[in-house]
């Protein structure tokens, strides 16, 4: 049979032309391109056009100047925006292992096989996921309210006087508590599905071994979701980071309490909407932007080495 | 050093522009820049024509004098649209002018928020329409509003807010206090009142910069001073320190219910007693009948507490105009029906529905002065605003960025209405952000 091999298989093939790998290259390109056009137009060129933004000032009076990096300078030593960013992190540092322990809680609680009636008690933990954030906001805020609200009836009900939810220090808390109450079931679902499909195996494994629940958790259960956990913790930072809707909306209900630069989100949207400072309002968002992007790296590194 | 000369050039030049507006109508724009004069002829027949005409307003009053419209023209078609007011309506509007797309082809434009729009080029100068002409129908007040002191016509006034003290008399009678007539007065009846009845409270405030203003004004205070671009804020005048003396106190002391204008909550305090009095603009009644009917016959109108005992001075809150925008579509039929609401037939539909005008022979005349209206029992209201409109303090002016100041005035004075800041300190860190902001717009802002 081997022996039938017609010669010509044998016989040295000449090199390819270029014009062939030319065009072979071309179909590639034929495949990738509506990627690459579509990638292009809604991802690269807004960035794009914010960096070509952010290089210019335009005036009341004076029009448009190109002013080079003036913008970034100004945005690095403005105050409005270092305290914003320091209230996002302050809220990303207390809100988010809250939100997350609970999350995991629930998650391993579901796990355990222990409880009854599962899947009901998943999905109405899920559920306020699926209500609008702004919804939700305009919910909590009318319950926060000391005047016609939750808050004020309760307050009435029992000659109690419960501190003021919207008041300025607290507002920050109260915003936690939404997001908290939003987005637990989210997280709690990713941290689910990543327990779902450890192995059983192990489980039986470590039974042999005379392991208990506790121990199965810390040392099986927790390792093996260490991706989930990085994966919901970089979310999370990033989600912390971009708050707007939040005081977008209590904002109407508290007017002094939430500022214009409460979070660098909203700080931007005032800056080019009321202010009509569309060139510096694009300085902050990329400026944010990129330490956004920083700490989720790290996070990620420093998530994915210990697991390694 | 080039560069800021350069800039300083552009702003000459832009000065020079806006100055010949009313004779080179916004040379500089390429399209639809050449304003030819319009004449009533043209008016008619575009009218005749026909076309859609979207409007930006949230002044009640305006549906019917809308209806009105089309029933007379029965090829135009109104379409209103009202859901917005205050800072989201200049947000949407300053949007649309800004990416070019879905600009109105009216939009109301409050007095203090014109200059902002005039001097960007956002709106027509309705001049070449033939609204010069108009100049005498007006009071002076708000004819200096729309002209910014040019020879350009920004906007057509709509009506005028003369302030005056709205109380709920169900409330003073109940408690037996009497109606103030001074602001010492006033603070006195804050406290008895909330004494009697805690969930009472003299007034809603939350913080207002338009309410602010308005006070500073009739106190006495001129913290803005414009020359061109070149602007002068200063909050630490007498007249300041009047208000800030008088009303730090009730801050102090709990005595303003801390309620947003013209939120749900708002209305209902009106209604129910918990909101005792409202010191605002003349056209005021309008939004009494439609947002709290329920109240028809516990309110009254007095005139405007004064600082010291007889002195009548009072000041203007609000008022606003209709304008059409640079990049209207229908500027004809824009213009015309402008004119029809605030010139023509609509402004005696808006009277009726207690709107108050800006035009002089309304305002003086038996019949208005001599209306009584239902909604406060009964009261010839009108002529206790049209004493407040002949003794509006006058040399006010407000900031041509006064749109931007007033988005940042709960950032700043707000924080004295719910921290341990003063009303006096939070008006400084309102002054200094207006000022830098003043700078980075290219104006010279002198403190």
């Amino acid at each position: 049979m081997t022996t039938q091999q017609p010669p010509a298989a044998v016989e040295p093939r000449p090199a390819p032309p270029p014009a062939r790998r030319d065009r072979r290259s071309w179909t590639g390109w034929g495949f990738l391109g509506p990627f690459v056009a579509v990638f292009a137009l809604v991802f690269l060129a807004p960035i794009a056009y914010s960096i070509y933004l952010s290089l210019f000032r335009d005036q009341l009076i004076g029009g448009n100047t190109f002013v080079g990096l003036d913008n970034y300078t100004q945005a690095l030593q403005d105050d409005r925006f270092w305290d914003s960013l320091a209230r996002v992190s302050l809220f990303l540092v207390v809100q988010v292992p809250i939100m997350l322990g609970i999350a995991l809680l629930i998650a391993l609680a579901l796990d355990s096989g222990r409880l009854y009636g599962t899947d009901f008690f998943r999905i109405t933990i899920f559920l306020p996921y699926a209500v609008p954030a702004v919804v939700a906001t305009l919910m909590w805020g009318f319950m926060y309210g000391t005047r016609y609200g939750l808050v004020g009836d309760i307050n009435d009900a029992f000659g109690v006087t419960l501190p003021e939810p919207l008041s300025p220090d607290l507002v920050l808390a109260s915003i936690g508590n939404i997001v908290t109450w939003e987005f637990v079931g989210y997280n709690m679902l990713i941290f689910y599905s990543a327990l779902r499909v450890i192995p059983h195996s192990l489980y039986e494994a470590a039974e042999i071994d005379g392991a208990g629940q506790f121990r199965v958790i810390t040392a099986i259960k927790l390792p093996a979701i260490r991706g989930a956990l990085v994966i919901a913790t970089i979310f999370s930072i990033i989600g912390s980071f971009q708050l707007f809707n939040e005081p977008n909306i209590l904002r109407q209900l508290a007017r002094n309490a939430i500022t214009t630069d409460y979070t660098p989100n909203f700080y931007t949207y005032s800056l080019s909407f009321n202010g009509q400072q569309q060139n510096y309002s694009a300085t902050v968002a990329i400026i944010m932007g990129l330490i956004t992007m920083v700490i989720a790296y790290i996070v990620q590194l420093r998530g994915m080495r210990k697991g390694a | 050093m080039r560069r800021k000369t350069s800039r300083l050039l552009r702003g000459i030049a832009l000065l020079s522009a806006l100055a010949l507006g009313a004779t080179a109508c916004g040379g500089s724009d390429d399209e639809g820049s050449d304003q030819k004069p319009v004449s009533a002829s043209d008016l008619q027949a575009a009218l005749k024509k026909g076309g859609t005409v979207t409007v930006w307003a949230w002044e009640p009053t305006l549906k019917s004098v809308a209806a009105d419209f089309e029933k007379k023209y029965p090829k135009v078609k109104i379409n209103l649209v009202s859901e917005r007011s205050g800072d989201k309506h200049y947000t949407a509007l300053s949007n649309a002018i800004e990416a070019k797309k879905g600009v109105p082809d009216v939009a109301q434009v409050e007095y203090f928020a014109l200059g902002q729009y005039a001097l960007t080029k956002g709106l027509t100068d309705l001049a070449p329409f033939g609204a010069e002409k108009l100049k005498d129908k007006y009071t002076p007040g708000p004819w200096n509003a729309v002209t910014q002191g040019s020879d350009a016509v920004w906007g057509l006034p709509m009506d005028s807010g003369p302030m005056a003290m709205f109380y709920n008399k169900k409330v003073f009678d109940k408690n037996k206090i009497a109606v103030p007539t001074t602001w010492d007065e006033y603070v006195e009846a804050a406290r008895k009142l909330h004494k009697a009845d805690p969930k009472s409270f003299i007034a809603a405030d939350a913080g207002d910069a338009g309410f602010t203003t308005s006070m500073l004004w009739q106190a006495g205070s001129r913290p803005y001073k414009v020359d061109g671009t070149k602007v002068k804020i200063d909050f630490s005048d007498a007249g300041a320190k009047k208000f800030t003396d008088t009303w730090q106190p009730l801050i102090d002391e709990k005595l303003l219910a801390p309620i947003t204008g013209w939120t749900d909550d708002w209305y209902k305090g009106l209604g129910d007693g918990t909101i005792a009095t409202l010191v605002t603009g003349a056209w005021m009644p309008a939004n009494f009948v439609t947002g709290v009917a329920n109240a028809s016959g516990d309110w009254r109108v007095a005139p405007m507490p004064a600082w010291t005992k007889g002195d009548k001075a009072t000041a203007e809150n609000g008022g606003s105009s209709l304008t059409v925008p640079e990049l209207a579509k229908n500027k004809e039929l824009a213009y015309a029906f402008a004119k029809y609401a605030n010139a023509e037939d609509g402004v005696q539909t808006r009277i009726k529905q207690g709107a108050f005008p800006a035009t002089t022979a309304e305002l003086q005349s038996q019949e208005f002065q001599n209306t009584k209206f239902e909604y406060f029992g009964g009261q010839q209201a009108n002529k206790i605003f049209a004493e407040s409109a002949a003794n509006v303090a006058d040399d006010w002016s407000y900031l041509p960025f006064q749109q931007y100041a007033n988005s940042i005035f709960n950032d700043t004075v707000g924080k004295a209405y719910v921290s341990s800041t003063k009303l006096a300190d939070g008006l400084k860190a309102w002054q200094d952000a207006s000022v830098k902001y003043g700078n980075e717009q290219g104006f010279t802002v002198e403190k």
